[in-house]
């Protein structure tokens, strides 16, 4: 069980892994849910082998009882996850309402540094042009 | 301690849900706003208090003990901590509510509430879970702040800012998930104990994964790019409250985890050469770039290697060291980017060469600004100095010299690059300049209660400046209570 359990949280990292690195924002979004599902399938996985439920009263002194911790943590993240992936959702909308597209936008500095090396050449180009006025 | 110690949290919490129900009440929810804070402030007071008297202390919720529920736990450290950016939090809501429309959204008051509530939680909690919780607390509400108005840039620079918290929240679940299957436990001061009978490797595994988290959320080299990146596009005073406290959460979870569950008796090798990287190219970006906020931002990611060397060195001088560091940075980093919000403001930029001979339109600023930048750099008498002396005799004093060359070389730089800004914002004239609203040589005004809470932030470094001495002893002891957690770990036990 627990080989099975460490297998599918592999695969939930792996494809959230690729997916986050992606340029569109819905694959992003998408790997992001797999990576925290894989979070807390791993969170559970780590509570140990599963036993009687741990209700007093239910088990007696011998009996292998479920941990409880593991899971109450799993329940706690998966709320927050819930709601993270709902605002990323949400704000990947409101990116694709703003630009009609679904890729991440160049950063400013990327695109400064894109036009300083547009201007740059169109300089150099220039220059190359009054020297060569000039020789002749 | 019972009442006062969670109303640290709850009181944030508690006036954010009324800032809620108070919705499109503008003035009402400002007040419950800075109520809110100020009970916090009160209450963090008193914990101070009564830390500094009786030593750490903790408070079990819910009336589960120790192990198992969660434990709210004070030493010096959270508490000084609390102090500090509870004062810097209450500046800059008045900052914010003194500038125009920048409280104008109703979701304002009761998110920037909300993230009140998150710091406070990461600097008091006792729970590595709980710790994961608050973090999730600071960020949804960040992610709010960083996006609110939701224009072009907010979402462009605020997707950026998210996901990558969320990846990094990621890695902490997986880090907590591990912790758990080693030790059985997510209690600090049970984990201190249990951690050690794992074999070495897989400790320094776990401590390598919590140095992957928390250095994201501290912005260290290499995982820093993310912050000079996303906060120059947010308002000015949002960017004044993450500047001054959300990176130093980071830092405070790696120096409370590295402390409580990795201790070690000699100086780390990857600290120190994290924390040299760190400084040197955060410095080099900020002195490469042309706008006020994005030069300052690059200074937070400098300044916080200085805080990873003091906890790189792992002796009490160096935690010592880092502590001061933390307590003076936080107000000064902040009232750097409020003083940006000024010039904002007035100039309608913060590109050096779009704005210029601001000393003689908003003489006070150039005043702020001044002192801040002076104590940023590390120039006697100011706050900054004291933290870098007291992390250069640290450093001197575990014979690391090479970090010691390097700090004080980057000193150096950062002192460069506030000149610049001086010289492109405040002396000399735009190279470039805005849309004139003003004839030239007349005084703008900013808002009376913009330049009051800078004022008042400015004055609080000076403050600390002043109380270096008492500020450094208090240091002290919060990094003995580090190296040796005994007592830390005696407060959780005895509840």
């Amino acid at each position: 069980m627990t080989v099975v359990m460490a297998a599918i949280v592999a695969v939930l990292f792996g494809t959230g892994v690729y997916m986050i690195l992606q340029r569109t924002l819905t694959r992003i979004v998408l790997g992001m849910a797999l990576l925290s599902h894989g979070a807390n399938l791993l969170l559970l996985a780590v509570g140990g082998r599963s036993g009687i439920a741990p209700f007093i009263g239910i088990f007696g002194a011998g009996d292998r009882v479920t941990d409880p911790v593991p899971q109450a943590l799993a329940l706690t993240a998966i709320v927050i996850s819930f709601a993270m992936t709902a605002f990323l959702l949400a704000l990947a909308y409101r990116s694709w309402r703003l630009t009609h597209d679904d890729e991440v936008e160049d950063d400013l500095e990327d695109r400064r540094i894109a036009r300083l090396a547009r201007l740059g050449l169109l300089g150099d180009e220039e220059e190359s042009d009054d020297s060569g006025g000039s020789d002749r | 301690m019972r009442i006062l110690l969670p109303l640290v949290v709850v009181a944030p919490l508690l006036f954010a849900a009324l800032a809620v129900m108070a919705h499109g009440h503008r003035p009402i929810q400002r007040a419950l706003s800075v109520i809110g804070v100020s009970v916090a402030l009160a209450a963090s007071v008193a914990v101070l208090i009564e830390v500094e008297r009786n030593g750490p202390t903790a408070v079990t919720l819910g009336a589960w003990p120790a192990p198992v529920g969660i434990t709210l736990v004070a030493d010096l450290l959270s508490a000084l901590l609390l102090v500090v950016g509870l004062v810097t939090v209450l500046a800059v809501l008045v900052f914010a509510v003194g500038q125009k429309g920048d409280d104008h959204l109703p979701a304002f008051h009761p998110v920037y509430l909300a993230l009140v509530a998150g710091v406070s939680l990461s600097f008091i909690t006792g729970d590595l879970f709980n710790l994961f919780v608050a973090f999730e607390i600071t960020l949804v509400a960040s992610y709010v702040l960083i996006t609110l108005g939701g224009g072009r840039q907010q979402v462009r620079h605020g997707t950026t800012y998210v996901i990558i918290n969320m990846l990094t929240s990621v890695a902490f679940l997986v880090a907590i998930a591990l912790v758990y299957a080693v030790a059985g436990t997510m209690n600090m001061a049970d984990l201190a104990g249990r951690i050690g009978v794992a074999p070495d490797h897989l400790r320094t595994a776990l401590a390598m994964l919590f140095l992957v988290v928390f250095g994201v959320k501290a912005a260290v080299f290499p995982v820093f790019s993310w912050l000079p990146d996303s906060y120059p596009a947010a308002r000015a005073p949002i960017v004044a409250v993450f500047a001054g406290l959300l990176t130093k959460v980071g830092v405070y979870s790696l120096l409370r985890v590295q402390t409580l569950l990795f201790p070690s008796d000699r100086p780390s090798v990857i600290f120190l050469t994290l924390a040299g990287f760190t400084m040197i190219v955060g410095v080099l970006g900020a002195i490469a770039q042309n706008d006020m906020k994005r030069i300052l931002s690059f200074h937070i990611v400098s300044q916080i290697g200085y805080m990873i060397l003091g906890i790189g060195l792992f002796t009490v001088a160096g935690i010592a060291g880092a502590v001061m560091f933390l307590i003076h940075q936080i107000p000064v980093k902040t009232s750097l980017f409020l003083v940006s919000g000024l010039v904002e403001e007035s100039a309608g930029s913060t590109a050096l060469d779009r704005v210029g001979g601001l000393v003689r339109r908003t003489p006070i600023a150039a005043v702020l600004f001044g002192l801040a930048a002076l104590s940023l750099a590390g120039i006697p008498p100011f706050s900054g100095f004291v933290g870098k002396l007291s992390l250069v005799e640290a450093g001197f004093g575990a014979h690391a010299y090479v970090i010691v060359g390097v700090s004080l070389f980057v000193s150096l730089l950062t002192l460069f690059s506030m000149v610049k800004i001086w010289n492109g914002v405040f002396w000399g004239t735009a190279e470039q300049p805005m849309v004139p609203t003003v004839a030239p040589g007349t005084i703008v005004r900013t808002p009376r209660v913009m330049t009051g809470a800078t004022v008042f932030l400015v004055s609080v470094t000076v403050v600390i400046a002043v109380l270096a001495g008492p500020i450094y002893e208090l240091s002290v002891r919060a990094a003995e209570g580090l190296v040796d957690p005994s007592g830390y770990i005696d407060a959780v036990s005895r509840r």
